[in-house]
């Protein structure tokens, strides 16, 4: 028996491994036929994608340096998405943590960079928390619903930003709408010479074990995950739903807060109209290719910042334009989405009934399971609740 | 003053036909936040329809065809495949945003922009005549017409028939309208296509009919603020228009201020429209007319 559960239990792990790289197999083949379509040539434009940043130091350190923003981005989508809400709001939450960074980085001079840096991280990473918890006060105050909010505020902090720069924070020795440069000793050093890669990775790689250790090893991570899988257990086993909520979004807008103010700083260094570009989003499929998991998404930020970094260079070298990379990117959370795709097997469900309804019964069968999992989530938190107001 | 009016409703009919267009899929308890890439993407394929074949008219049919195709996608996917519908609405328009660069930069030039042949207003006689109104309501293009036709239509069909009550109480308890012999996934199917048809024609109606020209991102989360208006509006066509109107008036006030020498800055009147939707969604608290099953795919049991 145990050794059927262990075995089911590697099983699983294999499962949930595999399929996002077979999702990308599948995106890969079906791009190229609209490569091909496009009337261009795909086997050359995957070489260039795929083979032309991993030959050099510096193809390496831009796909890293890309890395980095991806990372953030995806965790404040995944963050929010573990507590049961949808935060499609990074651009914005970007964009403020990006400003208020660059508030810091641009004034104070004369601070030592051992102050200067923290500051400007610490700036962004609230200014984005701030944001971010709008929108849940938003929905948990009104009820409005978090998935067009957080859109809508994409777009009030895009014209924030370019007010800001074209108005109070413009450069006035510049004629086009910027601001000033960010001050040296607010800048994180670079690590490779030549390229932008820069010491953020450390900050990245620390946000993404501050992720793991929050959703796995702290009771206020346990909470959200329960809300998020299951409000009305959250409920049953006595959770403020509402404030979990709001914490895990401002959570979420603080990790993209602090992306946005360590792109701004160190890639783009001043800021510039529509600098955040298509970062929010591209983070949302970040996050589902590594299907929300620490190690996931460390994995496929890698792989995206390899696909964005070099997108420039194929749109030269292949000439296939460089926005089919966002055409990749819908595919692949299409797929990752919609990994029932395969599992139900359509063609055999329309070669067989009897198959399906197989299908469906395991399908239950799950569901019973999972439903029988989280009552006893349910009960060990009371008692773990109980028990911390025992004491 | 009729000049604003003008712009008001100019702003009013893409969302008109998108909100109206997807009031039904929403009512059948499907959300589809991918109406921003419908739009793009139908406001893409009106322009070159229109610049293949000079006629705006068979360039929005390629447009609303071309959304027929992407909305199929959207449906199997969260209604076949059940996925998660917000999601597969962010995939549709990262698809659509780099399809519409892709094929705008290989079939209109980047360098340039491409003026097509844009719709014609019709002024309609008589009416046209009547002082103030008359230039505003009765002197426009054909889709336009057309919206406000929808706002009629879309009202019969929803409370006077039969396919109306289908549709509603699909979004109600699908489970139940099973049993008695009603094919849920053919009916969201068919309003999510319905949807997509309408976001395709309101999207050649920007492109083709405001600009006479494609720029990347043009929809600028018009799609978006269409989907908050089925919201704000109760899910009841006339909520809808209503809600539709308020927006309308709130992009056209941005325009006529930006326009104005206030002393808030042009970029605050840019928010204003995004503003107005946000405050839109917190005021209406009680939405006792959402489906309550909105947003959850339904297994056939």
């Amino acid at each position: 028996m145990n050794e059927t559960k262990k075995n089911n239990a590697i099983f699983k792990t294999l499962k949930a491994a595999y399929y996002p790289l077979f999702a990308l197999l599948i995106a890969l083949i079906l791009m190229a036929f609209i490569i091909k379509l496009m009337g261009y040539d795909p086997l050359n434009a995957y070489q260039v994608l795929f083979t032309s940043s991993i030959k050099s130091a510096y193809g390496w350190g831009e796909t890293l340096a890309m890395a980095i923003a991806l990372i953030f981005s995806a965790l404040s989508f995944s963050i929010a998405d573990r507590s049961g809400l949808i935060n499609l709001g990074a651009s914005g939450q970007l964009y403020m943590g990006g400003i208020a960074g660059m508030l810091v980085a641009t004034n104070f001079e004369g601070l030592p960079s051992i102050i200067h840096i923290p500051l400007v991280l610490i700036a962004g990473g609230l200014t984005g928390a701030a944001f971010g918890a709008i929108a849940s006060l938003l929905k948990n105050q009104f009820g409005a619903s978090e998935v067009v909010t957080t859109m809508m505020f994409n777009y009030i902090a895009m014209h924030f930003c370019t007010y800001l720069i074209s108005g109070p924070m413009k450069n006035p020795a510049s004629d086009l709408a910027q601001s000033k440069s960010a001050l040296p000793s607010a800048v994180l050093p670079l690590l490779l010479k030549g390229t932008r890669l820069h010491a953020g990775i450390f900050i990245a790689i620390a946000a993404i074990l501050f992720y793991y250790i929050l959703m796995y090893h702290t009771t206020v991570g346990y909470q959200m995950r329960v809300v998020g899988m299951n409000p009305k257990v959250g409920e049953y086993a006595g959770l403020k739903i509402k404030t979990n909520q709001l914490l895990a979004m401002a959570i979420a807008g603080g990790m993209a807060g602090l992306g946005g103010a360590i792109q701004a700083t160190v890639i783009d260094v001043r800021l510039t109209i529509d600098w955040v570009g298509n970062l929010g989003f591209d983070g949302l499929a970040v996050a589902f290719l590594g299907g929300h998991s620490p190690i996931g998404i460390a994995i496929s930020s890698v792989f995206f910042g390899l696909l964005l970094s070099s997108a420039n260079k194929m749109e030269m070298l292949a000439k296939v334009p460089s926005s089919v990379v966002f055409l990749f990117q819908g595919i692949i959370i299409a797929l990752i989405i919609g990994r029932r795709i395969f599992q139900l097997g359509l063609i055999a469900k329309w070669k067989s009934n009897y198959q399906n309804k197989k299908s469906e019964a395991s399908d239950l069968l799950e569901m019973t399971r999972d439903a029988e999992k989280t009552k006893q989530d349910a009960l060990a938190l009371k008692q773990m609740t109980k028990k911390g107001s025992e004491e | 003053m009729e000049e604003f009016l003008v712009s008001v409703f100019k702003m009013a009919v893409p969302l008109l036909l998108c909100s109206l267009g997807t009031l039904f899929s929403e009512k059948a308890g499907t959300v589809n936040i991918g109406l921003e890439g419908s739009m793009l993407t139908g406001a893409l394929f009106g322009v070159l329809g229109s610049y293949w074949t000079g006629s705006p008219y068979i360039g929005a049919l390629i447009a609303m065809t071309s959304c027929v195709v992407l909305s199929l996608v959207f449906a199997f996917f969260t209604v076949t495949i059940r996925a998660n519908q917000i999601v597969m609405g962010v995939a549709i328009n990262t698809i659509a945003t780099g399809l519409t660069i892709s094929l705008n930069r290989i079939f209109l030039t980047s360098a340039s922009v491409v003026k097509v042949n844009g719709f014609k207003s019709i002024p309609i006689p008589f009416l046209n005549k009547i002082p103030v109104i008359g230039e505003v309501l009765f002197d426009q293009t054909v889709p336009a017409y057309f919206a406000y036709i929808l706002v009629f239509l879309t009202w019969f069909v929803y409370s006077k028939t039969d396919l109306g009550l289908r549709i509603r109480a699909v979004g109600e308890y699908p489970a139940a309208c099973d049993t008695v012999g009603i094919n849920v996934a053919r009916l969201r199917y068919s309003t999510l296509l319905y949807g997509g048809i309408m976001a395709g024609l309101a999207g050649a109606y920007i492109s083709t009919g405001q600009l006479s020209a494609f720029s990347e991102g043009m929809i600028s989360g018009r799609g978006f603020t269409a989907y908050a208006a089925v919201i704000f509006g109760n899910f009841t066509p006339l909520g809808v228009f209503r809600s539709c109107m308020i927006f309308a008036v709130g992009m056209g006030l941005q325009y006529r201020l930006q326009a104005m020498d206030t002393p808030v800055s042009y970029y605050f009147w840019m928010m204003l429209p995004y503003i107005i939707t946000i405050v839109a969604l917190c005021m209406y608290r009680k939405r006792s007319n959402a489906p309550k099953y909105s947003g959850i795919p339904y297994v056939k049991g």
